[in-house]
């Protein structure tokens, strides 16, 4: 029997407790394969000012560019100290913060290699739906030929990759509205 | 290559716009651009599950805390997850959270004055089982004040958080009580523009579910995305 979907409403702001836990935001490991880095950044409102009451999710593959998950059946290992998932809040000053590792190339829908990147989700009062973005990383040729990247409008591609800090961390703030918006996909 | 199936993209009107002018918390923070729509890859399709965190049978059970009993109507909130086909979505996680009977969240930025209560948290989590089916033993959420407008009052609401088998599935929500005179006076519930989409969001009374001598019952259903017709690897 077909039925319709039940309705999107907003996280609102006494989520805390209840979804965020401590560790979550690690996601790799000692033993986890691969380059290991931090992604930081803020979440910003259209007045640039913070937004200190947001929920982040990620979701990527591992290493070698797989997913762990039973539709991925591609022939490449998985790795029993990385599942992929993160999930934190924004501080009292708008940062987020993730632990995890550079993932491998997966490809799309038609084969082709898709560049590098890591599925974000935002969830906060004042968002009746979730918005999903993904971050990209400097330097990669592949973003060059990214069938994704490519459906975005080249003035506003830069919002998608992330920049490079000091030790191997990423920077990327996520601006929820206004002429640098982060771009955001219906996916 | 995989032969992928990606997810049904929702009717118009089944989910509201981030852009809704009757919420004012909207006002800065939807986006003015339009999203770009992303065909459905791996990274859409695929998803964290349920197994990234173990969950307890204590957990489905919200009415002791602190070697005390919740103060409040007792409820049984229990229905099925399933897609636009009506297919069981086994094994994934509900989270939920809610205010206790007073209208309080025992969240720290909650300033309504109401009482806490020190035997209820308003936390509870759920795997369902290989039938879609999930069970939740809780308290019936006061209304409580906001400052959207003047005189505002959210309607009795619990938070529902899932996730389905992909990325693309994730559906933050709030489930509502039948008959609450709020709900016709609340931005939030009312961003849906489909007057039959909104009224998924209200769980039904069921005699089948209340617990003689214990609890009323409730049932509500959620429906997350069905699978595209067509595979994604063409």
């Amino acid at each position: 029997m077909a039925s319709g979907q039940t309705p999107s409403q907003t996280i609102g702001p006494f989520f805390g407790p209840a979804l965020i836990r401590p560790g979550l935001e690690m996601m790799a490991r000692p033993a986890t394969r691969g380059e290991h880095l931090i992604i930081e950044g803020r979440v910003l409102d259209g007045d640039r000012a913070a937004v200190t009451d947001a929920m982040i999710e990620i979701w990527q593959a591992n290493a070698e560019g797989r997913y762990d998950h039973p539709e991925d059946t591609q022939e490449k290992l998985l790795d029993a100290h990385f599942h992929g998932f993160g999930r934190t809040a924004t501080d009292a000053a708008g940062r987020y913060r993730f632990q995890t590792i550079r993932p491998g190339p997966v490809p799309d829908r038609r084969a082709t290699l898709q560049a590098p990147h890591i599925n974000v989700a935002i969830f906060a009062r004042g968002l009746l739906q979730r918005l999903a973005t993904r971050i990209y990383f400097p330097d990669e040729l592949l973003n060059a030929t990214d069938p994704v990247l490519n459906s975005v409008p080249p003035a506003r591609r830069g919002t998608l990759i992330a920049s490079a800090g000091a030790g191997g961390t990423l920077h990327f703030d996520i601006v929820l509205q206004g002429d640098d918006e982060t771009v955001f996909f219906d996916i | 290559m995989n032969s992928l199936t990606g997810y049904r993209r929702e009717a118009p009107g089944a989910h509201p716009p981030n852009t809704h002018p009757a919420y004012a918390s909207s006002h800065k923070r939807a986006p003015l651009h339009e999203p770009i729509r992303l065909a459905h890859t791996l990274s859409e399709i695929t998803g964290p599950g349920a197994g990234w965190e173990e969950t307890r049978t204590a957990e489905a059970d919200l009415t002791h805390r602190n070697g005390g009993e919740a103060l409040g109507e007792r409820i049984v909130v229990a229905g099925r997850v399933l897609d636009e086909d009506g297919r069981a979505v086994p094994h994934t996680l509900v989270e939920i959270w809610q205010a206790n009977a007073a209208g309080r969240y025992d969240h720290p930025t909650d300033r309504h004055d109401a009482p806490l209560d020190p035997h209820f948290s308003g936390i509870g989590r759920v795997l369902t089982g290989a039938d879609g089916t999930y069970r939740l033993m809780t308290v019936k959420p006061g209304a409580y004040p906001w400052r959207n407008h003047y005189n505002a009052w959210r309607p009795q609401h619990i938070h529902f958080s899932l996730f389905g088998p992909g990325f693309a599935t994730r559906l933050i929500t709030q489930m509502y009580f039948p008959g609450d005179p709020l709900l016709a006076l609340d931005p939030i519930f009312n961003s849906v523009p489909d007057a039959k989409a909104r009224a998924r969001l209200i769980a039904a009374f069921a005699i089948d579910v209340t617990v003689p001598e214990r609890a009323l019952g409730y049932r509500f259903d959620i429906v997350l995305r069905g699978r595209d017709a067509t595979p994604a690897g063409i």
